[in-house]
């Protein structure tokens, strides 16, 4: 392997890893406000093939990813009227619309199936892209993909330091102390959990439309991303930074199996295929080991200095679910 | 600000938790709300703060009849609610949680902010990092943050739902001394609570409220026969002590240590026969949690040996320690002990050793009447554990206990409870003890009711503790240093 071709696979690292990113970051948004939106598997297939259709109808890019904001926006809308008005289980809810999506997806994806659509170009900024190393790989790319890199920033600014992302993390955190500080803690819960769907349904069509154009159907390699966004979400402990940290691991592990297969001839393509899943499995582990029961023992007999050390990493470490996701709220 | 309730009126179904309730608070006054459990006094402070809506009924604030449509809206109009358990977030920072709520620009300016958060506090001689984690602060720091939070926000009328419960006594001190302050700056502050002796040394005017009337009012010098009379609508004699009659030895530690991570306890040796009374004292977080939690075998030890009943259980789990007979009722009642949205009688059927899948439905609801009244709990078979006075959901858990128990564990029993419910509750704790030969380990803040119901305290200072201290020849001056980390040598010696 050359440089020339580690730089060209890392750069297709990030754009692979856009739509997933879009899926994190909205879910992360929605369940910071206390919504689980477990939906996403579905929601990606079905506004993939949507927005195909959409753009191979109007010819038009734009509003076929428009449709698929729309459609993510709808569904996430389901989840909201179900979870928040009606206060059915934000699980079974989710669950049942991931299935309903999936076969809905690949029924009216039939007529369309194979066929060839419109397909986003790389932009290469002009100036930027020609500086060494860092040109290729992160100003070469097209639209959708640094759209995914800002996306990180924004929802990490706004959730931290913004006036109402301090709110929406207390939406999520502590529904009646929101309230009491002025929040319309239901209205709030739906804006921010369609607001999550859209960037969910955006994941659709950065498939279709740009990473793995066209529609194919069930083997269009689509289904179970929206499971692993979900786990992603949950390692990257509701943190947009340590999310898209996540969301890079897994291209880049995806990508590995694919560059060490001829490399390796010893060892069966599948292992290599399927390793990225145990992998995450291990990080999310490693991530969460502060929580363990046994850690806080041994840390208990440390030295005072290195105990405290020790355990403010720790801490940094640990993620902790806003501590009321999927319990409904109501003011008394 | 002067704050006045003309004519208040609230129904919950059947129950008139407020009935024409008037009561004129002047500005600069600290207003004392006495009532026994279920009064309806919560239900007053809420309907002035926005929570819930009186049926009928005006308030006005400096003479000016206000609409108060929300709790953000009471704060506007200045009015602000310090709640028992501290409406705030704990896994944020302490400064996020000051600046949360306060309206402004997209990006909140934290430095400014701080400034104003430690000016505000050096008034009132509070020492919160604004940059520390909610969840590491104790309940008193929280309170303290809520206070100049509120203050912050403009309040001008202040209400506190029973403060002291969950405090410490030095924080106690300081909470009454920061009140006096605001008071004489021209404050209103209405204090609601169930301990007579606080409302004595605070407040400058009393209301005491009965089955959701307002009963009567009084203006120091205090009667204190008189307020209890008016309280529970009959005089109350206060019980005197239980005698031991120490039976079999029913726990017995041997040299057991114990570590979290903020602590460590070293080398605890201690025999617990049956129908004891241990009372564990301390400032909150000083270890007496985790030791608590150690004798039911919801934290292991990291060293010696633990017996109950002459069975080593070293290292067993809870659900062992539950087989021999160890009851634990946590401090959190809502969270860790009944079950929110679950009526009184899925609890008492959920509680009891079921043979068989199948609930008999009759049956169960028999066995629920029959609790509630041995329990005195006012509520109904089908009334949901939340819709229960603090004093109920109490009796409730204590209801729950199985019979026989060999050790009962109680992490603060009686907080939030009423003198008459105080009471009861340790009655029919001590009939236990009398019966079955249950011995008992409890913690609690009030120093009053350690001294009152033990036989013997266990003193807890950052993880240090005492020997065991006879309770008849403690007083409640000495516990007080000895919470405090002072006065050590002289019961080791
Ligand atoms: N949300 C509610 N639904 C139904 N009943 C309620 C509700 N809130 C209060 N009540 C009832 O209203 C009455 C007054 O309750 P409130 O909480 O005001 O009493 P309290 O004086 O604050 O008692 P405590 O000292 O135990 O806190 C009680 O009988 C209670 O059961
Ligand atoms: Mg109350």
């Amino acid at each position: 392997m050359t440089p020339e071709t580690i730089l060209i696979g890392l750069a297709g690292v990030l754009a692979a890893a856009a739509p997933v990113m879009f899926a994190v970051m909205g879910e992360t948004i929605s369940e910071r406000a206390g919504i689980i939106n477990l939906s996403m598997n579905g929601t990606i297939l079905l506004s993939a093939m949507g927005s195909f259709a959409v753009a191979l109808a109007t010819d038009s890019l734009a509003l076929g990813f428009l449709a698929g904001a729309a459609i993510g926006a709808l569904v996430s809308l389901i989840v909201a009227f179900a979870s928040i008005t009606l206060k059915i289980s934000q699980v079974a809810t989710g669950f049942i619309l991931a299935l309903l999506c999936r076969d809905l997806s690949y029924f009216l994806g039939n007529p369309i199936m194979g066929q060839t659509g419109p397909r986003l170009q790389s932009a290469p900024i002009p100036g930027l892209s020609d500086i060494p190393v860092l040109g290729k790989l992160f100003f070469s790319q097209d639209v959708m993909t640094y759209a995914s890199f800002t996306i990180i920033l924004l929802a990490w600014v706004y959730i931290y330091k913004t006036r109402p992302g301090l709110m929406l993390q207390g939406i999520g955190e502590r529904p009646a102390a929101a309230f009491v500080r002025g929040a319309s803690v239901n209205r709030l819960r739906y804006l921010y959990t369609i607001i999550g769907g859209a960037l969910i349904g955006l994941a659709g069509p950065i498939y279709s439309l740009s990473v793995k154009a066209g529609w194919k159907g069930t083997i269009s390699g689509l289904d179970g991303i929206g499971w692993i966004a979900l786990s992603i979400t949950i390692f990257g402990g509701w943190n947009p930074l340590r999310a898209a940290f996540g969301a890079y691991l897994f291209a880049i592990l995806q990508w590995l199996g694919l560059v060490l297969q001829p490399v390796l001839p010893g060892i069966p393509s599948n292992v290599l295929q399927v390793a990225p899943f145990p992998l995450m499995i291990l990080t999310l582990l490693l991530v969460n080991i502060g929580n363990a029961e046994w850690v806080e023992r041994t840390l208990a007999g440390m030295p005072e200095n290195t105990r405290r050390a020790v355990a403010k990493i720790l801490r940094a470490m640990r993620a902790t679910p806003p501590a009321s996701l999927g319990v409904p709220f109501e003011s008394d | 600000m002067q704050v006045e309730l003309r004519h208040i009126h609230k129904h919950f179904g059947a129950v008139h938790a407020s009935n024409d309730i008037n009561l004129t608070i002047p500005a600069g006054s600290i207003q004392g709300i006495l009532g026994e459990n279920g009064a309806g006094k919560s239900t007053l402070m809420k309907a002035l703060s926005g929570f819930i809506f009186a049926d009928s009924g005006e308030i006005l604030l400096d003479g000016k009849p206000v609409h108060i449509a929300s709790p953000a809206d009471a704060i506007n109009h200045g009015v602000g609610m310090l709640h028992q358990d501290p409406l705030d977030f704990p896994p944020m920072k302490v400064i996020d949680n000051f600046i949360l709520g306060r309206n402004g620009g997209l990006f909140p300016d934290r430095r400014t902010a701080a400034k104003e958060f430690k000016e505000l506090a050096v008034q009132f001689d509070f020492s919160i990092d604004p940059d520390a984690y909610v969840d590491m602060l104790t309940v008193g720091e929280r309170q303290q943050l809520e206070i100049l939070r509120l203050l912050w926000l403009g309040a001008r009328a202040l209400i506190l739902d029973e403060p002291t419960t969950g405090i410490s006594l030095p924080q106690k001190e300081k909470l009454f001394a920061t009140l006096k302050k605001l008071a004489a700056q021209g404050m209103t502050i209405i204090f609601v609570s169930h301990k007579l002796e606080d409302v004595e040394f605070l407040c400058n005017r009393v209301a005491v409220l009965r089955q959701g009337q307002l009963v009567g009012e009084m203006l120091p010098p205090f009667n204190v026969d008189k307020l209890v009379e008016m309280m529970f609508g009959k005089v109350v004699s206060f019980g005197g002590r239980y005698p031991l009659t120490p039976g079999a030895s029913t726990l017995h530690l041997e040299h057991i240590s114990l570590e979290d991570v903020r602590l460590q306890i070293r080398d605890v040796t201690l025999d617990v026969r049956a129908g004891e009374v241990i009372g564990l004292a301390g400032m909150e977080g000083s270890g007496q949690a985790t030791f608590l939690q150690a004798c039911a075998g919801l934290v292991r030890p990291v060293a010696g040996k633990l017996s109950i009943k002459g069975a080593d259980v070293t290292g067993q789990t809870h659900h062992v320690f539950k087989h021999k007979g160890v009851a634990y009722l946590p401090a959190a009642r809502l969270e860790q002990g009944l079950v929110p949205g679950l009526s009184l009688t899925e609890h008492f059927v959920l509680a009891e050793e079921t043979h068989g899948i199948f609930i008999n439905r009759d049956q169960a609801i028999r066995l629920a009447q029959d609790r509630i009244k041995t329990f005195n709990i006012k509520g109904t078979p089908v009334s949901t554990v939340e819709s229960l006075s603090g004093g109920n959901q109490q009796r409730a858990l204590l209801a729950l206990l199985r019979t026989p128990l060999s050790l009962i564990l109680l992490e603060h029993p009686t907080r939030g409870l009423d003198i008459e419910s105080t009471m009861y509750i340790w009655s029919k704790l001590k009939e236990r003890c009398a019966q079955d030969g249950a011995a008992i380990i409890f913690i609690s803040a009030d120093l009053d009711e350690v001294l009152q119901y033990s036989d013997r305290v266990l003193v807890f200072f950052t993880g240090k503790v005492s020997s065991p201290l006879d309770a008849e020849k403690v007083t409640v001056e000495q516990l007080g240093q000895l919470i405090g980390g002072k006065g050590w040598e002289a019961i080791h010696a």
